[in-house]
């Protein structure tokens, strides 16, 4: 999950970022903490050699230049920040030759459900994308917040009832990856985590095609069950149903799912587990 | 009759929490058994718990700081050991208890350690350094302090009554709402920070008027010490922003409680209000916490390096940057929540530029020890340990202000270990910085140096044995607030920083036994001088501890380090070679009404989080009724008269006049 292994163009550019940046701010960094070792043991009360000047409080220069080197860090940095925000905004489409796939992200108390609205096939706790392809993903929450994150693709965004966030990744070989929750839900947070099997083109077809006639159907009634709190949830496949599921949720159309009763609900998703 | 509160609140399944709180009790016990025992307990009311003197109340706002940390270091303790076990497994906290203990622990640092510790500082010290004999509010001054109190000992009893939140130390809704949060851990939250928030909002408004009405003569701005200054700043920050913490709570109060829609998941209730709104309250909250501490680190620079501060008009600038350019920046707390790359942009902008002021105060300290002599006192080793530490939570900290670094770095354990990196880094070591330095002034002994200096490098190597691993693992894509996780290569990095946690226990340990054993060598450590240091402001120039007046006659100021100057005439002879004409001076009357207005505060948030409406009543009713009875009051003032003032100060002053001439002598 090493952030600074990047699997795809996004994380790439956003490790690139974070190098730069600390390269930047080390130039300056450094010299100031050698500064003030090399200040304080060669000013040491016991050293008779070191200028010694009890009443120096004040000199133009240097005020000058304590101004200006932090300033003139800043400003490149700035400089770093707003093209990079504009660069990487997590809603502008990755452009490729390919056409993007569009999948849907709604986090539940605990487990992540994923649909993928042109396959017609949903997902519990796993996801498996084509490789080189643009991911374009719209995302939101049915309870409380939360946030989605694959760390080697990059760009983690928030999760929220009645909004929707975008976001676009792209992994570049196939492999498997690993995506989790990244803000506390409650709980059952530490288990909304999520295999990413990036696969070859064709292979994903296959896997689409496979998955959009599973016999499990995802429409509002089932997904009412799904809705309520659970922790532990295995991956699951379901076939899509209700194409405008993902709308109905992020528009409010259906209500808000349920909070936890108090106690810790440990038990698995009825019905989840054998769907795999 | 009693609300909610049943017998099943009281949680006697968990053995973690009742053996926690049954210590806590019993040391409660045996401290109030000892007091009364020994008959301490009518010296400790008329001197202590009914005082409004400001030397008296910041002594016990530190000495609840320092319990508090315990209570919070117990909780990261618990915290680090948890995760270091939990590798596919339930470790020994379940979920439900471990996401209290990570609410509590955050909540306890920030508004019972950090505030509490910072405020006790300010207070003792600031009206000394300003040449006067009290703040502008005395007995308001009180009230803050116990009502601060009353909020630390309602977060206790959540741990045995009930339970505490479970959503992390900001109660983001809807988490935070009666439909997912339906417990009273939330309503324990929000009503130990109203109450102990109304005693934050009250100290701010004491001292910034403090600052700004009540300074000796010739004490101008530009003259007043550093540490005065970043009182200022953090004060105005205070008043600034703590009303719209008080709001934005009061809101998610009136949801819980009457059912309204501002946070809500329905009925057009906005979670990114909240966010926006708690935030524009913590980012300045931060620079609340760390200016007093920057104040701090300017007084120890100079002094141990026996030279004025370097670039005193632009450490003043720089404060007042950080003050204003603090309430500027909020939305870099949620870059990832999906707002356009403009306003991530500027934002992350703006951030940045909050790094300038800061770096120039750092290159300022830097410029003090030039040409100075530096004594490595304990006070000057937390000072650098501070600048080195910081330097690195600074740079960590523009890092996540660039929002594509932000956005793989948000809420993981980067983050974690870099505002960890600038409170305990800047904050803590500031605090224990001025609570060394200034403790002389406080009890008339010194700290024991050699304890002290051990306990410095067990919280240092420790600080960083325990949060460098907590980058590595940042960047690894751990996120925080995990109970438990199935990623074996993060696991030797959390052992690692457990270890880390062990060597702070150590450090904690030391400056335990620190102060047992100044207290029990007080003689020898005993400081005749009132100067120890070789101070240079004016808090130095009275006797320690100083008397009730704090200084017998009003000094007189006619530059900057104040003290310095009466100690080191250019022309003429030394000033205290002269006898003054004394005068009867008018101290305020000691005033129970901090006391007992908490000790109604406390049962109206009791009674408010069980729901125990007539208990509510009556606790509004004393509360306002001893408010009444103290506007009431006739006789407001003691005098001391003259004759007693001049005994007071002879002995200190003979005292003084001894060591000076002992001293030329040789």
């Amino acid at each position: 999950m090493n952030i600074l292994d990047p699997q795809g163009p996004i994380g790439a550019a956003e490790k690139t970022i974070l190098i730069d940046s600390v390269a930047i701010m080390l130039a300056i960094v450094v010299p100031t903490i050698v500064a003030i070792f090399a200040f304080a043991y060669w000013f040491r009360a016991s050293n008779s050699r070191a200028l010694h000047l009890p009443d120096w409080e004040y000199s133009g220069r240097i005020e000058l230049v304590v101004w200006s080197i932090p300033t003139l860090t800043i400003i490149l940095l700035g400089g770093v920040a707003w093209i990079g925000a504009h660069q990487l905004d997590p809603a502008k489409p990755i452009e490729g030759s390919s056409k993007p796939l569009r999948i849907q992200a709604v986090s539940l108390d605990w487990k992540w459900l994923f649909i993928y609205p042109d396959q017609k096939v949903a997902t519990i706790n796993t996801l498996t994308v084509p490789a080189g392809v643009p991911l374009q993903f719209q995302l939101t929450s049915a309870s409380v917040m939360n946030a989605f994150f694959i760390p080697q693709l990059g760009s983690l965004i928030y999760t929220m009832y009645g909004m929707t966030t975008q976001l676009n990744l792209q992994a570049d070989t196939p492999g498997t990856l690993q995506g989790l929750s990244g803000h506390f839900s409650g709980d059952g947070f530490s288990d909304m985590h999520f295999d990413v099997h990036v696969v070859p083109t064709e292979q994903f077809s296959k896997w689409a095609q496979d998955a959009s006639h599973v016999e499990k159907s995802l429409d509002e009634r089932s997904y009412e069950q799904i809705a309520k709190p659970s922790m532990k949830n295995t991956p699951a496949i379901y076939r899509l149903a209700d194409p405008d599921l993902f709308r109905s949720i992020a528009t409010q159309k259906i209500a808000p799912a349920p909070g936890a009763p108090s106690g810790v609900i440990g038990a698995a998703l009825p019905g989840v587990a054998d769907a795999r | 009759m009693l609300g909610k509160l049943t017998w099943a609140a009281i949680p006697f399944d968990q053995p973690i929490p009742m053996i926690a709180s049954g210590v806590v009790a019993l040391s409660i016990l045996a401290v109030l058994a000892w007091v009364v025992i020994r008959g301490h307990l009518p010296y400790l009311w008329r001197e202590w718990i009914t005082s409004v003197d400001h030397k008296r109340i910041g002594v016990m706002y530190t000495l609840l700081a320092m319990v508090m940390l315990l209570r919070g270091f117990a909780d990261a303790i618990m915290m680090r050991a948890q995760q270091s076990v939990a590798l596919h497994s339930q470790g020994f906290l379940p979920p439900e208890h471990y996401d209290q203990i990570f609410s509590a622990h955050g909540t306890i640092m920030i508004f019972f350690v950090a505030m509490p510790f910072m405020i006790g500082l300010m207070n003792f010290v600031v009206p000394l350094q300003l040449g006067v004999r009290d703040v502008a509010f005395p007995t308001l001054n009180s009230v803050g302090f116990w009502l601060t109190a009353t909020g630390a000992l309602l977060i206790n009893i959540s741990l045995v009554v009930g339970e505490f939140a479970r959503t992390g130390w900001l109660p983001y809704p809807p988490l935070s709402e009666l439909t997912y949060s339906p417990g009273v851990g939330v309503d324990y939250y929000l009503w130990s920070l109203q109450i102990a928030g109304v005693g934050t909002l009250v100290s701010g408004i004491n001292l910034v008027t403090t600052v700004l009405k009540v300074r000796t003569k010739g004490m101008s701005y530009l003259r007043m010490p550093m540490f005065c200054w970043t009182t200022l700043a953090t004060n105005l920050l205070i008043v600034a922003a703590f009303p719209i913490l008080t709001a934005t709570l009061a809101m998610l109060l009136l949801d819980r409680y009457l059912g309204f829609h501002f946070f809500t998941n329905e009925a057009g209730g906005n979670m990114m209000m909240f966010m926006n709104l708690i935030w524009t309250w913590g980012h300045p909250e931060v620079y609340i916490l760390v200016l007093p501490a920057f104040g701090i680190f300017s007084e120890v620079f100079a002094t141990f390096s026996g030279k004025p501060l370097f670039g005193y008009r632009s450490m003043v600038a720089a404060t007042m940057a950080i003050c204003i350019l603090s309430f500027m920046v909020w939305l870099h707390h949620f870059f990832t929540m999906g707002a356009g790359a403009d306003v991530n942009a500027i934002f992350g902008i703006a951030t940045t530029i909050i790094a300038v002021p800061t770096g120039v105060k750092v290159f300022n300290w830097l410029f003090t020890m030039y040409g100075g002599k530096v004594r490595f006192e304990t006070p000057l080793l937390w000072s650098i340990g501070f600048m080195v530490t910081f330097i690195i939570g600074g740079m960590t900290g523009v890092l996540l202000a660039v929002p594509p670094a932000d956005f793989v770095l948000h809420n993981s354990l980067f983050l974690v270990a870099h505002f960890h990196n600038v409170i305990i880094g800047g904050v803590l070591f500031g605090a224990f910085a001025g609570y060394t330095f200034w403790f002389p002034k406080a009890f008339g002994f010194k700290l024991h140096e050699g304890l002290g200096q051990a306990a410095f490098w067990c919280w240092l190597v420790g600080f960083y044995v325990a949060f460098m691993p907590l980058y590595v693992l940042g960047l690894l894509g751990m996120t925080r607030r995990m109970q438990h996780y199935d990623v074996p290569e993060w696991r030797p990095w959390l052992i690692v920083a457990a270890f880390g946690a062990a060597l702070i226990l150590c450090g904690i340990v030391l400056q335990i036994a620190q102060l047992v054993v100044s207290i029990r060598r007080r003689e020898k450590l005993r400081d005749e001088t009132g100067d120890p240091w070789d101070g240079r402001s004016l808090e130095w120039a009275t006797a320690s501890p100083p008397p009730a007046f704090n200084f017998a006659v009003l000094p007189e100021v006619s530059g900057e380090d104040a003290y310095w100057k009466l100690k080191h005439p250019a022309t003429g002879q030394a000033r205290s070679h002269e006898k003054p004409e004394y005068r009867a001076i008018e101290i305020p009357r000691n005033s129970p009404t901090g006391f007992v207005c908490a000790f109604f505060a406390t049962m109206m948030g009791f009674a408010l989080i069980w729901h125990i409406w007539w208990m509510v009543a009556a606790g509004a009713i004393g509360a306002f009724a001893t408010f009444i009875v103290f506007a009431w009051r006739d006789h407001d003032e003691d005098v001391i008269p003259a004759a007693e003032v001049a005994r007071i100060d002879g002995s200190n002053r003979a005292q003084r006049h001894a060591i000076l001439s002992k001293e030329a002598a040789e």
